[in-house]
């Protein structure tokens, strides 16, 4: 067919070529293959020691999870099922299912309760998380973690609507006054949420409780998994605005300020979070007036909080810290005030800067939830290590019971990992 | 010396320097620590002025125009900027700062807003402009300097050039009687540097106050009323831009402009 003459530099293509497929070994499976587990000899024999040891490990767990029994009573069961085959005792997974849930006290007809307060947490941190969402929505999330005390704990229903009017009147005086002076506003809003507390307390009835809507459950009545999650939510929604709050007060010019804030964070961070807790649970007490209500969960809420605060403040002043000195001076040469410039242009960046450093210290935080268990609080892993482990039916069951664990807590903080990722692609605006 | 502009026609008709007082530096000192930056500045800038300050680095200029807007604070003298003086007073000087537009050398845009949120943010928070009003006066400063198509853009996807332009309609927006520009045109490209010099030209031409520090002695020649020569943290020499360049006094104005001009 060609024409060409080969001793001219000439040359017109004579028609179009057809595509044809690639020879075989060049695509799918095979070229992938080729390219990416079997390049060259040293390549190869990683591939057959990794598939080596994929194949032992599987080789063990498989049996164990796939003969996994479901529905006995007890370990002794399991195993005369399983008559010496290995095999694991999912049973106990099942036959206590609502006691690594919400702890062995909650009254088992009110679980629909804690229940519905997990539902309503999703939509009421839904707006929180997704900003492109109604804003409307976050007057919910602000009514939200009272609704969840009365739903969780029960009792009197005027106790949670003190406690938000007091907030309210707080938010009332602080709009009212903080425009003039942001020192009179901020007091004084802290005054009027203080007393509106005091005499909204005095004027709940002593009996109020008795015959509530919501039968009332004592706090540490609510144990598992619940617990973990109610301690983290509320831990970390508390420390994140307290962090925030330490870090540009650590920075501050005015030296008081300053010096509370550097003394609070070198504390509480150079002392172990455990050491906290045993604080929580037996010292604070003596603080307290003794016949002071202030339960064991808030005490501990107050610690861990305080413990998480301190090292968002840290990460947030690294973000601080990141930011060039012309974003202050941008801000400054425009007139804003500090409130406005902090708000508008400072925060959001560091805050965007920080989001691997928070959501870090978020999921050390949940994880570290089930620390209480060391001051006998029934969390998930209290729960296992006491009232299950110690049971005669289930003594033994020590792998089935703490990998459940280490699965609720994978999905959570697997969860929030992701949730951050999409937040840092989501706030991406210095490239395309 | 730099030629960027010689093709343009400056309209003159509007640049009229006022009997107002916009500006007054009386014996002002300034020290970081134990270095004296600023050694007793005496400076009267009316309306209406275009001022271009120039030095070698490390003359102070631009630490004398930052303490116009109290980015830096000074230890001695007066300083009375439109009627305001300068204290430590933080309703003075946030007045004085809604008043005074300042570009920086490096832009300063706020990243995480968009060009138009950039514009309208101060306006609305500062001056409580209604939203939609903000915006309509964004888009003319915008067109003014020949950007609106990029309103909807973040700052890191446009040009420095295009940055340092929207740094200015930001400025505009607060509708400032008088502008300080700190070496606005040091980081650009020089294909870049027109773009805004021509943007300051158009704001000199509408009789804006400005003070620049500045490289581009171009601009200093066509534009400025005054040119004022800084070194070692004093005013070392100042004049009508003709004089200046064509007849300068002092012998550290003759070397400086024989290095900056002698290629």
């Amino acid at each position: 067919m060609s024409d060409q003459k080969t001793n001219s530099i000439a040359f017109v293509a004579d028609g179009t070529i057809p595509p044809s497929p690639p020879p075989a070994g060049e695509t799918g499976p095979v070229k992938w293959l080729r390219e990416n587990l079997f390049s060259n000899a040293v390549n190869s024999a990683l591939t057959i020691a990794a598939l080596l040891v994929i194949y032992v490990i599987l080789s063990k767990t498989l049996p164990w999870l796939l003969n996994g029994v479901w529905t006995t009573n007890s370990l002794a069961e399991c195993r005369e099922v399983l008559q010496g085959k290995t095999g694991a005792c999912f049973s106990v997974l099942t036959e206590r299912w609502n006691q690594l849930l919400y702890g062995f006290k909650y009254p088992g007809d009110q679980y629909w309760r804690p229940n519905l307060a997990l539902v309503l947490l999703l939509v009421a941190i839904a707006p929180v998380l997704f900003f492109d969402l109604p804003r409307k929505l976050l007057a919910f999330t602000a009514i939200y973690p009272f609704l969840a005390f009365w739903l969780i704990w029960g009792g009197t229903i005027l106790a949670p609507i003190v406690a938000l009017l007091g907030f309210a009147a707080g938010a009332f005086v602080f709009q009212t006054y903080g425009k003039s002076s942001f020192a009179i506003g901020f007091f004084g809003a802290i005054v009027a949420a203080f007393a509106v507390w005091l005499i909204g307390g005095a004027l709940i009835p002593d009996g109020a409780s008795d015959n509530a809507m919501l039968q009332a459950v004592p706090s540490r009545d609510l144990g598992g998994f619940m617990l973990n999650l109610m301690l983290g939510v509320t831990c970390v929604s508390l420390s994140l605005p307290l962090g925030i709050a330490l870090a540009l007060g650590r920075q501050s010019d005015m030296p008081l300020i300053k010096w509370i804030c550097v003394v609070f964070i070198e504390f509480v961070r150079g002392v172990p979070l455990i050491t906290l807790l045993f604080v929580a649970s037996v010292m604070l007490a003596y603080f307290f007036p003794p016949e002071s209500t202030v339960d064991l969960f808030l005490r501990v809420v107050i610690m861990i909080t305080m413990f998480s605060a301190a090292y968002i403040a840290e990460v947030i002043r690294g973000g601080l810290a990141a930011l060039p000195k012309g974003q202050y001076e941008a801000a400054d040469s425009l007139g804003l005030d500090y409130p406005q410039a902090m708000r508008l242009i400072i925060l959001p960046q560091a805050l965007k800067i920080s989001i691997p450093g928070i959501v870090n210290v978020a999921v050390g935080l949940f994880k570290d939830t089930t620390l209480v268990s060391v001051i006998s609080m029934f969390d998930l892993v209290g729960m296992i290590r006491g009232p299950i482990l110690a049971s005669t039916e289930w003594n033994g069951v020590y792998w089935e019971l703490l990998g459940f664990a280490a699965l609720l807590f994978f999905v959570v903080c697997y969860g929030i990992s992701q949730y951050s990722q999409w937040l840092e692609r989501r706030l991406a605006t210095d490239h395309r | 010396m730099s030629e960027l502009m010689s093709d343009r026609q400056i309209d003159r008709s509007k640049m009229q320097v006022s009997d107002e007082v916009a500006i007054e530096i009386n014996g002002m000192n300034k020290w970081y620590g134990s270095f004296h930056v600023l050694r007793d500045i005496n400076l009267t800038v009316n309306q209406g002025e275009r001022i271009v300050i120039a030095g070698p680095s490390g003359s102070g200029k631009s630490t004398l125009i930052r303490c116009l807007n109290a980015l830096e604070e000074h230890q001695q003298g007066k300083i009375v900027v439109d009627g305001t003086e300068l204290s430590n007073d933080l309703k003075n000087i946030d007045k004085i700062r809604s008043e005074v537009g300042m570009v920086f050398q490096h832009f300063n845009l706020f990243p995480h807003l968009t060009i138009l949120e950039n514009c309208t943010l101060a306006p609305i928070w500062v001056r409580k402009t209604p939203k939609k009003e903000a915006e309509e006066r964004a888009m003319h400063f915008l067109e003014k300097v020949k950007i609106p198509e990029q309103a909807h853009k973040y700052p890191g996807m446009l040009s420095g050039g295009q940055q340092q332009r929207v740094a200015i309609a930001r400025s505009l927006c607060m509708m400032p009687r008088i502008m300080l520009f700190d070496e606005p045109t040091s980081a650009l490209d020089p294909e870049m540097i027109k773009e805004v010099l021509d943007t300051m030209i158009e704001l000199a031409e509408e009789g804006m106050t400005m003070l620049c520090v500045t490289h581009e002695m171009g601009f200093a020649r066509q534009v400025a009323n005054r040119v004022i020569f800084m070194d070692a943290g004093q005013i070392v020499e100042q004049n009508e831009p003709e004089e200046f360049f064509n007849n300068p006094k002092s012998d550290r104005t003759k070397l400086f402009l024989s290095q900056i001009l002698g290629h």
